[in-house]
């Protein structure tokens, strides 16, 4: 099974086990990840599951989309350039190990 | 495959809707898939199986109509709406028209002026100590900033929430409750075509945004009314429900208020469970594209399945203590709003009403106590109050 590391605002880590094919998103709220609420439960409609992806992963996701980019805009926290929609990140083989960080607020 | 167990009883009924849980229950253990009798439409009534149909919306269809009439059999009551009563293609466009125009980054912007005008309700409601928190709060928060975010004229608004009301009625089947609200719908409906015409909507209003995505393409001028129908038909009386079914939340359990008060950031939450617990919108239909199989039980082409969508969200499948209200329960997910490419457009204003009514109350207010009779509201799709007398204790 793939992992992914979450890093809170505080620098803790946690390491979870993701099964292929769920969004980052759904690893993170089936595992109590509070730092994501994902209010409209993977519709890409509320932007309150963003992350910021670590800039080694970056390129090795799949490409955003006009509206993830657009969800982007209105994200509580402070948009990077790193900054992603953790439920348009289907987890895959490659993706393990793969490192987010979670911003301070999402509303 | 499954014998599909046939169930008789009438989810429109009032019976029904005074006290639907335990027939939900019942819908839920006789099987993934039931048949109603009353109404000749498949139920579905499993958080699963709610989630599966919302989510292959080329199967489970909404253009013959997400109410019970199959659009495809008989003529709707009126045009079909472009993105409810719609499926991909023409979905998709229209649908990322609404999405722009209701977008996180337009909350931003209103989140101040919805905050400020939830205090001062609040206030002004302490002032008063006892009141009816239907008309009062419930439905009087919405209409002070709704309308005016839509860029609505003031003469003549007394018709949204009749329209509303008959709206969500007409997704029903024929009984008395469609009937009469149809039969008293001329002036309504004059009113709402109206008000979506450009030239009637306040420039920056979402009316207006609407319109103004006729001018780069986006819809043909025909088109945009009908979306800013949308709005009138459903950003009003969805939110009433839901700002009612959270004071009642709150007043009947208060070891849940105390917690809201002791940590009012949970008043988003507190909203979104609310929605989750009471499921102001109730049902909606879909209707079969081909033969398909769901939970082991095979259906034709062509037939209406109704989903309980309040059933959903109480599947002990699905969740830890269903019947509880808890306003730090992990809400995401529920089926309130629906799921899926017709997941409630306008779920974010919703939300950002409750947060704002909700913060209010659990900064200003140290008790809401039930000072009267509570009365039930009935309408073929949503559940809420017509009269909920409280008394607030300032904090």
């Amino acid at each position: 099974m793939p992992s992914i590391h979450f890093i809170h605002p505080d620098k803790r880590s946690e390491r979870i086990e993701a099964s292929v094919g769920d969004s980052v998103m759904q690893v993170a709220t089936g595992h109590g990840i509070d730092g994501i609420v994902a209010e409209c439960g993977g519709n890409a409609i509320c932007a309150t599951c963003h992350v910021y992806v670590d800039e080694s992963w970056l390129a090795r996701l799949p490409a955003m989309s006009e509206d993830e980019d657009e969800l982007l805009n209105g994200v509580a926290a402070e948009r990077q350039k790193n900054s992603r929609l953790s439920c348009q990140i289907k987890v895959t083989p490659e993706l393990n190990g793969l490192v987010v960080r979670l911003p301070n607020r999402q509303i | 495959m499954t014998q599909i167990p046939s169930l008789d009883l009438d989810p429109f009924s009032i019976e029904f809707f005074e006290n639907p849980h335990p027939v939900h229950e019942v819908l839920r253990e006789a099987g993934p898939v039931v048949r109603l009798d009353k109404w000749n439409v498949y139920g579905v009534a499993r958080y699963a199986e709610v989630h599966t149909v919302l989510n292959d919306p080329l199967t489970f269809c909404s253009s013959r109509g997400v109410g019970l009439s199959d659009f495809a059999k008989e003529k709707p009551w009126r045009p079909a709406s472009l993105i409810l009563e719609a499926d991909p293609p023409a979905h998709t466009r229209t649908r990322a028209v609404l999405n722009r125009v209701l977008s996180p980054t337009v909350m931003k912007q209103l989140r101040g002026s919805f905050v400020a005008a939830a205090e001062a309700k609040v206030d002004e409601l302490l002032a008063k100590g006892s009141f009816d928190a239907i008309p009062d709060l419930a439905e009087a928060y919405p209409l002070s900033v709704f309308p005016d975010a839509l860029g609505l004229k003031q003469e003549g608004r007394e018709n949204l929430l009749p329209y509303a009301g008959l709206v969500f009625n007409a997704f029903g089947p024929p009984n008395k409750l469609r009937q009469d609200a149809i039969e008293r719908s001329a002036p309504h409906q004059a009113y709402i075509a109206e008000q979506c015409q450009r030239e009637n909507l306040a420039p920056g209003g979402f009316g207006a945004c609407i319109h103004a995505q006729v001018d780069t393409g986006d819809i043909t001028p025909a088109e945009a009314p009908l979306l800013v129908r949308s709005l009138l038909s459903a950003g009003l009386d969805t939110t009433v429900n839901g700002i009612g079914a959270a004071v009642y939340c709150l007043a009947r359990f208060p070891d849940q208020f105390a917690r809201l008060r002791n940590d009012p950031t949970l008043a988003r939450n507190a909203f979104e469970e609310a929605v989750r617990f009471e499921s102001p919108v109730q049902t909606f239909f879909r209707t079969t594209t081909r033969d398909v199989e769901i939970g082991g039980a095979r259906i034709s082409e062509g037939e209406k399945i109704l989903m309980f969508l309040a059933a959903a969200n109480r599947d002990p499948r699905r969740w830890d203590r269903p019947d509880h209200y808890d306003v730090t329960r992990r809400t995401s997910g529920h089926v309130g709003y629906g799921s899926g490419i017709h997941m409630c457009v306008g779920q974010l204003v919703a939300r950002l009403e409750g947060e704002a009514v909700l913060t209010a109350l659990a900064k200003r207010v140290s008790d809401i106590g039930i000072t009267g009779p509570v009365q039930r509201r009935f309408n073929n799709t949503l559940r809420g109050l017509e009269s909920l007398p409280i008394t607030l204790k300032a904090a």
